[in-house]
């Protein structure tokens, strides 16, 4: 299910309807990950205050963002893209990678919510196909 | 037996309510026909698949997301013993349709994002957290009879 040219012409262009409300995307699909899945709140126990729309819920939702930024401008090649996101996803965070599948289904809810008429079932299919292909770029040093 | 909270009934009965089976139904179907193509498999007498404005358009797909959606009544009538609700319909999909029961789940995640489009801003975290929550336990007593 690897991402072909069309794929990635509807990924980028997508971003670039979405990127300018990426800040709010991301605290929009982080809190709804910690409200829908609250096994995910484990990863964040150090935080002070896990409320959809807190601080750090607001800030981790940007970090996020930007990483999928970063992946959208690395999209030929996402495994040497995100090698250094991976890394730290693997040995610093340990995130079981289920969770990425997780947050990728709360990022989409948003999108649809945000964008609906951008998020026409093509888009919706390139988006997760992209998502899926991130998530596994994540997972890449694993082991 | 699920425990339901009365925010989690509450916010189930006003979204059942105010959708148009009509439209939510078959947009959610042709939406997972489209993201998860494979699921196409069970619609091999549907006509006209080819791309998604086939899909789209296409008046059994319509029909059947329409049949699917109502299919979701039983569980709003009878939120405290969905699992019996759905002994029949489980009991259908695996030994008469054969659907692997990990598409109930690829047609849930459609139908969600169908009425987050819709919802918008309505649709919040919590409201989201109730009707995934719905969903599952419907996904869970349909595939309680695959043996």
């Amino acid at each position: 299910m690897s991402l072909n040219e069309t794929d990635k012409a509807v990924v980028r262009d997508v971003w670039a309807k979405i990127s300018k409300s990426s800040d709010a995307i991301g605290t929009d699909a982080v809190g709804r990950l910690l409200t829908v899945y609250p096994q995910s709140k484990i990863y964040f126990s150090h935080w002070a205050d896990l409320s959809p729309g807190s601080g750090p819920v607001a800030a981790h939702g940007k970090k996020v963002m930007k990483g999928i930024g970063l992946a959208v401008s690395k999209i030929d090649n996402l495994t040497d893209g995100l090698l250094d996101l991976s890394e730290k996803h693997a040995f610093q965070m340990r995130v079981d990678p289920a969770n990425y599948k997780l947050l990728n289904h709360c990022i989409l809810v948003v999108i649809a919510s945000m964008h609906p008429k951008e998020f026409t079932p093509e888009a919706h299919c390139a988006l997760d196909k992209f998502l899926t292909a991130l998530a596994l770029a994540l997972s890449e040093k694993y082991r | 037996m699920v425990e339901w909270t009365d925010f989690e009934r509450a916010t189930i009965q006003d979204i059942f309510s105010k959708i148009n089976y009509e439209v939510v139904g078959p947009a959610a179907l042709s939406r997972c026909l489209v993201v998860y193509p494979w699921t196409q498999r069970y619609f091999g007498n549907f006509g006209n698949l080819y791309n998604a404005a086939a899909i789209a358009s296409n008046p059994l797909v319509a029909k059947h997301g329409t049949t699917i959606l109502h299919g979701l009544d039983r569980a709003l009538k009878n939120m405290d013993n969905i699992k019996e609700t759905y002994s029949e319909l489980s009991v259908l999909h695996s030994e008469k349709l054969h659907v692997d029961p990990d598409n109930f789940k690829l047609l849930s995640d459609c139908l969600t994002i169908v009425l987050a489009a819709q919802m918008g801003k309505d649709f919040t975290a919590d409201v989201q957290g109730a009707f995934q929550k719905f969903l599952s336990v419907v996904v869970s007593a349909l595939g309680r009879q695959y043996h």
